[in-house]
């Protein structure tokens, strides 16, 4: 269930952009009509001059499908001065978001119908975009009892996840597979082995050795992505994996989709566009759980995202204060902001250089997401709720600490110069962004 | 287009700082220990203090316990005339919880020259470089790096050598956490020097062969070498959850340096404090020949050389004007 504030739906017409709907198979310069927040017709540009609505110049830019994020940090309720759903859904729609889904790790974390329902008022109340909440699987993320993951679906989760930890035991996981059928959520695993990434910093290779890091190796990832696969496998049920960093997973996930193991997964801009490469300079804006791999693990998630293996792009968004992030690299909690700058860094980084095709990113942006979770994807076409995003591709900005709408700047494109810009968000019917 | 989104040009200007043995180049290893060498000299002609940085700044701030490192530091401050404040965590403003930002810019506000700082965790020192115009010495980050270690280590080897190119230097024992290890290897490949590290794979970190160096975990690798660099075993390495080694009797019983394993020429070094009777034999350490004690007093030097070189060197052309001071 997605939530937002109630308002009236748009009347707009955005006028002679490229609309491209890669699922629809649009590309061409058409007029797209919103009326009362529904697409009402996609026309011949010109075609008709006035309608009354506000008219969008869209010439020169892209329209598509809006973006959907199905993993986002909130930090409410307990960590209102990271971010909270007011602050997180604007800087969404900065983003080109249209719906996004906040992860249960909070304080206290969203294990009740009690703390899902709180949420889903205070949604009602301030989010600018849809909002979505998944639950925890476990009382208190801590793995050791199933969460009431019925009243929780009936209270509007949208899956359930204990993000930011594993559920360490394969016996609780195979239980919370086969109570989860009767909910029609998926689970969507956060894939370490605690016992192999114990106190581990940074990806374990020739960057942590020589830096001195206490090692997080790739192998921990990917151990734990084919006990996933096998239990969901031996179950015959279907799982979602979270931000997969290594080339084990990838091909762990690759032969279980072809064995018909119904299983999705997701990948963050971050270990996309970087390398543990980048963390020589030490900053704690480059560290993250888990960690930036090896450029064999970067090329293998990106042919991932290219051939469908990987569906989603997540922007795993993880807002931290800013006295939490100005320590030692060593003291530094894991997690970078990513709402705001995902599309201009995956355009930036893998569009502009000929690496990933536009429609793909698009496709992996927006529907993909959206499949996972069962939500209704946004696309371009007449009846259809507009969620919309109007996109300049020449557009050069640069990534600056004041810029954001987040409450945190914990991002690691800071200083960089990004090409690929936002200029309308319209989601579920309304004018989001600029707002 | 990829390299646009990697990190920026580095944060710190390279020789503004000593941060990590990565910073410098062969030249400057070779400035620092000509001028180590000097500073050598001119001690023993019984001139105890130089006027080199009268008027000028270092403060030092250790946030975990050292002998060696601390009172070279101050002692080498002092030598050259300049001020010197000595802070330790405890019975400090970190007791109460003060957070580094905190106190580096306290720290700051004085207007050091120089700090000079130990924290136990990796990055701790490049943090206060950020936030203060003082030059910064790394004096030990986490499990990261100990430059002046390895500088000392470097001047200890020059001295009873008479060269660093191409000698062979076998590392033994828990490389995984040892800062000293990781400086000395990037230190003795810029010198030209031959490098094996020595011990179970549990205390070789994956990967550090991109350094420059070979790996063996059979003791008997250290026949070769002209140099057998034993590294300090802790304690904490065998405990539950952990299982580094077995134990330490086994540790010792495969990898500790004994006579037997020693042959007649070879020199062995300790960046301290021993554990004697685990990574080495007390009668190893107490050899006539072995360099543990030419390391100690290389410490005094080699500090010195340190912090005249950051605060002369740079901008070009005092250091010419300095220089005539040493001589």
């Amino acid at each position: 269930m997605l939530v937002a504030r109630p308002g009236p739906g748009a009347d707009l017409v955005v006028r002679g952009a490229r609309v491209l709907d890669p699922v629809e198979r649009i590309d061409a310069v058409l007029d797209v009509v919103v009326d009362g927040g529904v697409i009402s017709a996609l026309e011949p540009p010109g075609a008709r001059l006035d309608n009354g609505h506000r008219s969008i110049d869209g010439r020169g830019l892209v329209l598509a499908p809006a973006f959907v994020d199905p993993h986002v940090h909130l930090r409410t309720p307990g960590r209102e001065d990271e971010e909270t759903i007011a602050s997180g859904t604007r800087a969404a729609a900065a983003g080109g978001f249209c719906a996004i889904l906040a992860m249960p790790n909070t304080d206290p974390v969203v294990d009740s119908a009690a703390v899902l329902g709180a949420l889903v008022e205070t949604a009602r109340a301030e989010a600018v975009i849809p909002v979505g909440h998944l639950a925890a699987i476990t009382r208190g993320q801590e793995g050791a009892q199933l969460a009431e993951l019925g009243e929780l679906a009936d209270g509007g989760a949208v899956g359930f996840s204990d993000d930011g930890r594993p559920v360490v035991s394969a016996g609780l996981l195979r239980r919370a597979l086969q109570y989860a059928a009767a909910t029609g959520r998926r689970l969507a695993l956060h894939c370490e082995e605690p016992s192999l990434s114990r106190d581990g910093q940074v990806h374990e290779g020739t960057v942590s050795a020589e830096l001195g890091f206490a090692p997080y190796p790739s192998v921990a990832e990917s151990l734990m992505v084919e006990r996933d696969l096998a239990l969901a496998a031996y179950e015959g049920q279907p799982l979602h994996l979270l931000h997969l960093s290594a080339r084990g997973s990838v091909e762990a996930l690759r032969a279980a989709q072809e064995r018909g193991v119904e299983a999705s997964a997701e990948v963050t801009p971050h270990h996309l566009c970087l390398t543990d490469e980048a963390v020589r300079t030490l900053d704690p804006n480059r560290k993250m759980n888990p960690p930036l791999r090896a450029e064999a693990d970067r090329a293998a998630l990106l042919e991932a995202l290219r051939d469908g293996t990987i569906s989603s792009i997540a922007s795993d968004h993880a807002p931290h204060a800013r006295h939490e992030k100005e320590v030692p690299f060593e003291a530094a909690p894991f997690g970078v902001t990513g709402l705001e700058t995902a599309f201009a860094a995956l355009y930036t980084a893998l569009v502009e250089p000929g690496l990933l095709a536009l429609e793909t990113l698009l496709e992996r942006l927006s529907h993909g997401p959206a499949r996972v979770y069962g939500l209704e994807p946004p696309r371009v076409a007449p009846g259809a709720r507009a969620n919309l995003v109007l996109l300049d591709l020449e557009r050069r900005w640069r990534v600056e600490e004041r810029g954001f709408r987040s409450l945190s700047a914990n991002s690691w494109l800071l200083g960089e110069s990004l090409r690929g810009a936002v200029r309308l968000t319209v989601a579920d019917g309304r004018v989001a962004f600029p707002g | 287009m990829r390299e646009e989104l990697l990190p920026p040009a580095p944060v710190l200007p390279s020789r503004r700082h000593l941060l990590s043995i990565g910073d410098l180049t062969a030249l400057d290893v070779e400035r620092l220990l000509d001028t180590a060498r000097s500073f050598e000299l001119s001690l023993e002609r019984e001139v105890k203090k130089l006027p080199t940085l009268r008027g000028r700044t270092v403060v030092n701030v250790f946030y975990e316990s050292s002998t060696r490192t601390s009172a070279s530091f101050e002692l080498a401050a002092k030598r050259l005339s300049a001020d010197t404040l000595s802070i330790r965590a405890a019975g400090s403003s970190v007791d109460k919880g003060e957070s580094l930002k905190d106190t580096a810019l306290t720290l700051g506000a004085y207007e050091p020259d120089v700090i000079v700082i130990r924290h136990p965790q990796i990055g701790a020192p490049h943090l206060v470089a950020r936030l203060t115009r003082a030059r910064i010495v790394n004096a030990g980050d986490g499990t990261h790096q100990h430059p002046t270690q390895a500088l000392l280590d470097l001047h200890a080897l020059r001295g009873a050598f008479g060269r660093l190119e191409g000698l062979h230097v076998a590392i033994v024992g828990d490389v995984s956490h040892s800062r000293v290890a990781r400086s000395l290897v990037q230190a003795l490949a810029l010198v030209g020097a031959h490098v094996t590290l020595v011990g179970p794979a549990t205390l070789i970190p994956r990967g550090i062969e991109a350094l420059g160096c070979e790996i063996a975990h059979e003791i008997e690798a250290i026949g070769a070498a002209d140099v057998v660099y034993v590294l300090r075993l802790q304690h904490e390495r065998m405990q539950a959850g952990a299982s580094f080694v077995p134990s330490l009797r086994e540790y010792t019983a495969r990898w500790g340096i004994t006579p037997a394993r020693l042959r007649p020429g070879q020199r062995v070094m300790h960046p301290g404090p021993m554990n004697r009777g685990v990574e080495i034999d007390p009668r190893v350490a107490d050899a006539p020949d072995a360099l543990i004690e030419a390391q100690v007093r290389a410490g005094l030097v080699v500090r010195m050389a340190v912090l005249y070189d950051l605060l002369t060197t740079s901008p070009a052309g005092v250091r010419e004007a300095s220089a005539a001071e040493v001589a």
